[in-house]
């Protein structure tokens, strides 16, 4: 029986504006086991990326329950919320938001600073060689390609050792050569790292190389 | 990895936004720490030639108490005179341990500053005068031959102008008298080496003032009876007694209001700068909005961002408090030289005197400077929430 990291039951959100309500997420249940890799997809508007910030405690639910690792955060505050997600959680973003002023191996150490873990430089070092930056540790975001910036963000998200890695439109960025070779990191992880992956992604042909693919539609799990 | 270094390397990015903002900070802390220099050189100035005056007191002729202090420290013409006979009055008074007659007089020379023009200032003495000052000493020469000589001694600085030696004549312009020098003093740091002496009587007859003074300089036998010393001048007609410490006062409220005027320019300043601080950081912070959103994915605490952004507002503030020090300290000469030509009096001396106190001080006046600057954006920053700031732009 794997491990249950996140456990979503019927969960919402709702954003209330002047005159109406738009759901962004509604009644949605779902689990994600240790070593999942999982793929939402949909069109856009559809509520994938809601759903990921839900899974990330970046933002509170509205309604229903949400645990990770066990642990209720539901409606629970940003002070509770930051300490779910330094100890298992990892990011990844579209637009890769490094720190341009940082070099490659300080936007990595940057993670254990926040994280309150010991910043072992040597850690960071064989965390970039994983991703195949083992020689870019002291160049500047601004001298990498989009694919290698993308690889110094998992490298940044995987190092504290999170449970969950949660990407939104990772490839979004990326041509098609790049953007299989950040799947094909993310598919690495998962089978050699046992790091549990989700990805939203609006490429159905990534997409379906995930282990488990949930669809959304207007915010509820579609078919 | 901490605060401090991300703080500080953000600031990094734009290199020249990061250089006005401490320039900014630094020519606020340079005025601070000048004026704050200004005020302690020029006291320290003017107690240093207050007592190299070689007096306690001085009595001239009634009138205002600004042109008698003007006159015991610059010295002047055109001013009013008194009787030579209470010279000898004062002189019979057994409290007194010194004393000596002056007569001034300043000369306008056309000639003079190099054919611009400039005034020369002579004074009528004794050897009263020396005995008061026995930190005078010649240089070349020696003292008049007689009480009544056509003889000059110049000062350090009178003589190097006019490139004058003993046996050199000296015209006196204006009363067409011819005088030749019979001394020159060695530098004393004072305001008698710009000045030309002659014996009293030969002052008094040259420029037609007989039996007239300017100032009779008295020094006491005890220091502590200036008080009763004054009070029996007080029925005497015709004169003011003005003590040294009433000088000091005196001259320090003539330029109180320059200093109250240039310590409200030196707090705008500083407000002025604060306020620019605050704007950069601001302005900065709302750039980052994306990076910070992230910062918090990453699991950094509100408080973590908000060090981070106090760190930078720190940082661009204490670079500008130090190098509005070196600022300060490399430009007091100049300042010194703009304040003295701007002064009608000024010492003799290190007119801007910066001490260690006043660059510690200048610096954590900077660094409280950065810590409230740095308040509010470091609250909004802080403020973010972490969805919110990623999707900001998309």
């Amino acid at each position: 029986m794997k491990d249950v990291i996140v456990r979503a039951e019927k969960i919402s959100k709702i954003y209330k504006l002047p005159g109406e309500q738009i759901a962004a997420v509604k009644d949605i249940d779902l689990d994600i086991y240790a070593g999942d890799f999982i793929s939402i997809m949909g069109p856009s508007g559809s509520g994938k990326t809601t759903l990921l910030d839900l899974i990330g405690c970046l933002t509170s639910a509205t309604g229903g329950r949400l645990t990770v690792m066990g642990r209720d955060v539901s409606g629970a505050g940003e002070s509770c919320l930051v300490k779910v997600r330094r100890q298992f959680l990892g990011f990844v973003f579209q637009d890769f938001l490094l720190i341009p002023s940082l070099t490659v191996v300080e936007n990595v150490l940057l993670s254990l600073y926040f994280s309150r873990q010991h910043q072992d430089k040597k850690r960071a070092i064989n965390v970039l060689n994983l991703v195949g930056l083992g020689q870019r540790l002291n160049h500047l975001p601004a001298q990498l390609s989009g694919g290698e910036k993308q690889r110094v963000a998992i490298a940044r998200a995987i190092i504290t050792n999170p449970k969950l890695l949660l990407a939104d439109e990772p490839t979004g960025n990326l041509d098609s050569r790049a953007s299989q070779e950040v799947f094909d990191l993310f598919k690495q992880l998962n089978e050699k790292e046992g790091l549990a992956v989700v990805v939203v992604t609006h490429n159905p042909e990534l997409g379906n190389q995930a282990g488990r693919v949930i669809k959304l539609k207007d915010g509820r799990l579609a078919a | 990895m901490n605060a401090i270094t991300i703080g500080f390397k953000n600031l990094t990015r734009k290199k020249i936004r990061t250089t006005l903002t401490v320039a900014g900070i630094a020519l606020a802390v340079a005025v601070l720490v000048s004026l704050l220099g200004f005020d302690a050189g020029y006291q320290k100035s003017l107690s240093g030639d207050i007592d190299k005056l070689g007096y306690h007191l001085l009595v001239t002729a009634k009138g205002c108490p600004y042109e008698a202090a003007t006159l015991i420290l610059k010295g002047g013409g055109g001013l009013r005179y008194m009787e030579e006979n209470i010279f000898k009055r004062i002189a019979s008074d057994p409290r007194v341990d010194k004393i000596t007659p002056q007569l001034m007089n300043s000369v306008y020379n056309q000639e003079g500053a190099g054919g611009k023009g400039a005034f020369a200032m002579y004074v009528g003495i004794e050897h009263s005068y020396l005995e008061l000052k026995p930190w005078l000493k010649f240089r070349w020469g020696g003292w008049f031959s007689g009480s009544a000589a056509d003889e000059v001694i110049m000062g350090y600085e009178a003589a190097e102008v006019e490139q004058r030696k003993p046996g050199d004549k000296v015209f006196v312009p204006g009363v067409s008298k011819v005088l030749t020098v019979k001394g020159v003093l060695k530098r004393s740091g004072t305001q008698d080496d710009g000045v030309i002496f002659l014996p009293l009587a030969t002052a008094q007859n040259i420029f037609e003032l007989p039996g007239k003074l300017t100032g009779v300089g008295v020094k006491l036998k005890d220091i502590g009876q200036i008080a009763d010393f004054e009070e029996s001048l007080y029925n005497e007609p015709g004169i003011q007694v003005v003590s040294l410490a009433e000088v000091r006062g005196t001259i320090l409220n003539l330029v109180a209001s320059a200093r109250a005027m240039a310590g409200s320019v030196a707090l705008i300043a500083i407000f002025v700068a604060l306020i620019g601080v605050t704007n950069t950081i601001l302005v900065s912070v709302f750039e980052r909005t994306r990076e910070i959103g992230v910062m918090k994915a990453l699991g950094a605490s509100s408080f973590d961002v908000f060090k981070i952004v106090w760190s930078e507002t720190v940082i661009v503030c204490a670079l500008g408090g130090l190098a509005g020090v070196i600022l300060a300290i490399s430009g007091s000469g100049l300042t010194a030289k703009v304040i003295r030509g701007m002064l009608p009096y000024a010492p003799q001396g290190e007119l801007v005197l910066i001490k260690g106190e006043f660059v510690w001080m200048a610096l954590l006046a900077a660094i409280v400077v950065g810590l409230i600057a740095g308040t509010y954006p470091a609250w909004r920053a802080s403020r973010m929430k972490p969805v919110e700031a990623i999707r900001a732009g998309e």
